[in-house]
């Protein structure tokens, strides 16, 4: 898995580690407020919306952070590359399952 | 571009679910016949860089934010079935471990970002690099038209079934019950995001990554444009 491509993978973790450059934008995008945001945003909280915009609780690492790991830019930095590094390990580690069937 | 629980409504979240099992199935047996061993890394590395991408979120006017999403780039270096995926997988991850996108809602993003995305951008640069080679300057330019096109034709799937919402589902008091604007100001704000800002940047990294693999790796993309290996009449296997 990672005795070729190398220059690949490197390029995968330049980009891990330069991640909390995404931090800088702290707006929430178009149509992903969350039930906190929506009475600032939009106004109301529709009801429709409030019935299942908290179907899932199950995230351990929401927004792309350790829980209680917020209190300043260091804090969210580390957090926010500690979930690049688990996601990719996890994407990774999924994709290789594909070994199984593919041919050679 | 990541729709969160409660912006769409079951009837419209739980379709594209069920549209999504088959396409998944589809592209398991596609990626089963067609990818090859040697080529799995390359995909692992393609969805973790969607994944990663996805986390450079870039401010836009307004105070909003948007990103790039990779799609395009998996698309022209291993076919679409192969980015579909890729970037599946990632959109999952992100679902469940990070809250990125919501659960019944899966489908939905799926589509968008795993299936529209992938096809039109493979579709566009197919079309506009034509017979050049990869590194050529046509070819590149190519690869930035279809990571532009590519991301906007997902941002414009997203705001259709957004705005749709509003207008299909209403309480008894008239107020939207789920995503709560028209599909007019959906269209504008998603629109105009992606047209300005996303959609180059999202070009850039299309044409930054195709040229990045192409250079490096030369005989990943000229293995894969030669075509598949077929046997022949008489059973003996070569490139076509």
């Amino acid at each position: 898995m990672f005795k070729n491509f190398k220059k690949l993978w490197m390029a995968l973790g330049a980009l891990m580690v330069l991640c909390p450059l995404g931090l800088i934008a702290t707006g929430t995008a178009f149509g992903e407020w969350g039930t906190d945001q929506l009475p600032e945003e939009v106004g109301f909280i529709p009801a429709g919306l409030a019935r299942f915009a908290d179907f899932w609780h199950g995230s351990p690492l929401p927004d792309y952070g350790v829980p209680g790991w917020g209190g300043n830019f260091a804090q969210s930095a580390g957090g926010y590359i500690l979930s690049a590094l688990v996601g990719v390990v996890l994407v990774v580690l999924l994709i290789s399952l594909l070994n199984k069937i593919v041919k050679d | 571009m990541h729709i969160p629980d409660g912006y769409l409504s079951p009837q419209t979240a739980v379709p594209f679910v069920a549209l999504m099992v088959p396409v998944w199935g589809a592209a398991v047996k596609k990626v089963q016949a067609n990818l090859k061993k040697k080529e799995v890394p390359v995909l692992a590395i393609g969805a973790a860089f969607s994944f990663t991408i996805m986390m450079f979120n870039l401010p836009m006017p307004g105070g909003s934010s948007a990103h790039a999403v990779g799609a395009v780039l998996l698309a022209i270096l291993l076919g679409p079935w192969s980015a579909c995926i890729g970037v599946s997988v990632a959109l999952i991850i992100q679902a469940l471990i990070f809250g990125d996108g919501g659960i019944m809602a899966i489908g939905a993003n799926c589509f968008n970002m795993a299936v529209v995305m992938p096809w039109v951008g493979y579709w566009i640069y197919k079309l506009v690099r034509g017979k050049s080679d990869t590194l050529s300057t046509r070819s590149i330019m190519a690869a930035f038209i279809a990571g532009y096109v590519g991301l906007n034709a997902a941002a414009f799937v997203t705001a259709l079934e957004f705005g749709s919402q509003y207008h299909l589902f209403q309480a008894a008091d008239g107020t939207p019950l789920y995503f709560p604007y028209s599909i007019k100001v959906a269209m504008i704000a998603m629109m105009s995001e992606h047209l300005l800002l996303a959609g180059p940047v999202e070009g850039l990294t299309t044409a930054l990554g195709t040229w990045f693999v192409a250079k490096n790796y030369p005989t990943l993309m000229a293995e894969r444009l030669k075509g598949r290996i077929k046997p022949d009449a008489l059973g003996v296997e070569h490139h076509v």
